[in-house]
């Protein structure tokens, strides 16, 4: 008897947290006419950016998850974009590196740290009536305050824990089995406002979440009591620099309105928007740095 | 510009912060890197390419024990990090 039996295989197991990637260059735009070409690339703990600026304006960006490795990160985020428009790293003036992965970026001419850099990609994105900027990475937050030229003037971080930051979101994304994108929609889908979970620590958040669920909120309770937590959490990392008129949201939990809404109710002024993807921020500040970096090179040899 | 360094974590809120602008021309002779036991202070080329003290990155996740010898608790009058720094460019949260 010849009878064949397959074992039966485990589902394929859905990752909620995998968040957008992006890939977009500006079509209208030549690069190859261009004088002066730039790159920034943000190394980030959960993505990595590469960003291209033509003669100091927005030309493309790559936006990924970050790989293993710092360096093979960069080089794949800037790979993805220079396929898409045709270009080759030597059409590239200026690299600047920027990012907890800053200093493994194997290309760049500079690092530059990404505080600096959030500052700078933000006045580009908000104007120069951007003041106060919180970025929330991905497993850090930062305030910041800034001129109008995109100098930082004042600025505060907390790398110490996961609270509030976007690794945060993933966990509870895993955790209620949603898509990481519809997380802020469906946290307005309640009949009652919710108290914030009361841990500040993810870990505990997520245990906190589940004994929840086990007393009967709903989902979409529970991820509201956890953006409520978290814009409670970064609020009180603004309010430690004050916050000023010209508020501006970096990262990718820009993109989560249960989060940022939460925050503006919270502060009582509203973020500035912006058409171009809160992700690149801090890659965007790096190649408007290499910008001007390349822009001096240049003059200098000219002079000389 | 204002540097922040430290943390907030459930026990409360661990800062220094150091006044960069009156850090550049220190006119304390950088007393601050030898003021702390801890030696937790280094001048550093910041964004802007001014030369800046700042907090050593490590010790960034473990101000309140790092700094505990020096408080008032420890028997320290004036915090020697901000005894020494003269232009009064360094400030504690705690």
């Amino acid at each position: 008897m010849n009878t064949e039996t397959t074992a039966p295989t485990a589902p394929e197991k859905k990752e909620f947290w995998r968040w957008q990637e992006n890939v977009w260059f500006d079509e209208t735009k030549d690069w190859k006419t261009a004088k002066i070409v730039t790159c920034g690339i943000d190394v980030g703990s959960v993505s990595s950016q590469a960003v291209l600026v033509v003669d100091g304006e927005l030309y493309g960006f790559n936006s990924m998850r970050t790989g293993n490795n710092s360096p093979d990160s960069a080089t794949n985020a800037l790979a993805g974009i220079m396929d898409k428009c045709g270009m080759k790293q030597e059409d590239i003036h200026f690299v600047v590196g920027t990012g907890y992965g800053r200093v493994n970026v194997p290309f760049a001419d500079k690092a530059i740290t990404e505080i600096a850099c959030h500052a700078r990609g933000a006045n580009y994105m908000g104007g120069n009536g951007v003041r106060t900027i919180l970025d929330m990475g991905g497993q850090d937050c930062k305030a910041i305050h800034c001129d109008e030229k995109g100098k930082v003037t004042n600025f505060l971080m907390n790398d110490k824990c996961a609270a509030g930051t976007g690794r945060g979101m993933e966990v509870i994304s895993d955790l209620m089995q949603i898509p990481i994108a519809e997380l802020g929609p469906r946290s307005f889908d309640i009949d009652s406002d919710v108290e914030a979970v009361s841990s500040v620590c993810v870990v505990f958040a997520k245990s906190e979440a589940l004994g929840l669920l086990k007393a009967g909120y709903t989902k979409n309770k529970v991820i509201a009591a956890y953006c409520q937590a978290m814009a409670e959490r970064v609020v009180s990392l603004l309010e430690r620099i004050g916050v000023e008129e010209g508020f501006f949201i970096t990262g990718g939990i820009a993109k989560n309105p249960g989060v940022v809404k939460r925050i503006e109710k919270l502060l009582g002024i509203k973020a500035m928007e912006t058409k171009v993807d809160s992700q690149i921020a801090g890659a965007l500040g790096a190649a408007l740095f290499g910008y001007t970096l390349a822009s001096k090179k240049a003059a200098a040899a000219a002079a000389a | 510009m204002i540097a922040n360094y430290g943390y907030k974590d459930g026990s409360g809120e661990y800062y220094i912060s150091i006044d960069t602008d009156k850090c550049i021309d220190c006119a304390a002779e950088r007393a601050c890197l030898t003021a702390c036991p801890k030696q937790m202070f280094e001048i550093i080329e910041d964004d802007y390419d001014d030369q800046v003290a700042w907090i050593k990155k490590p010790n960034c996740r473990t101000l309140a024990y790092d700094c505990a010898d020096c408080k008032p608790s420890s028997g320290y009058t004036s915090l020697p990090c901000i005894t020494a720094c003269t232009p009064g460019a360094i400030k504690h949260s705690w």
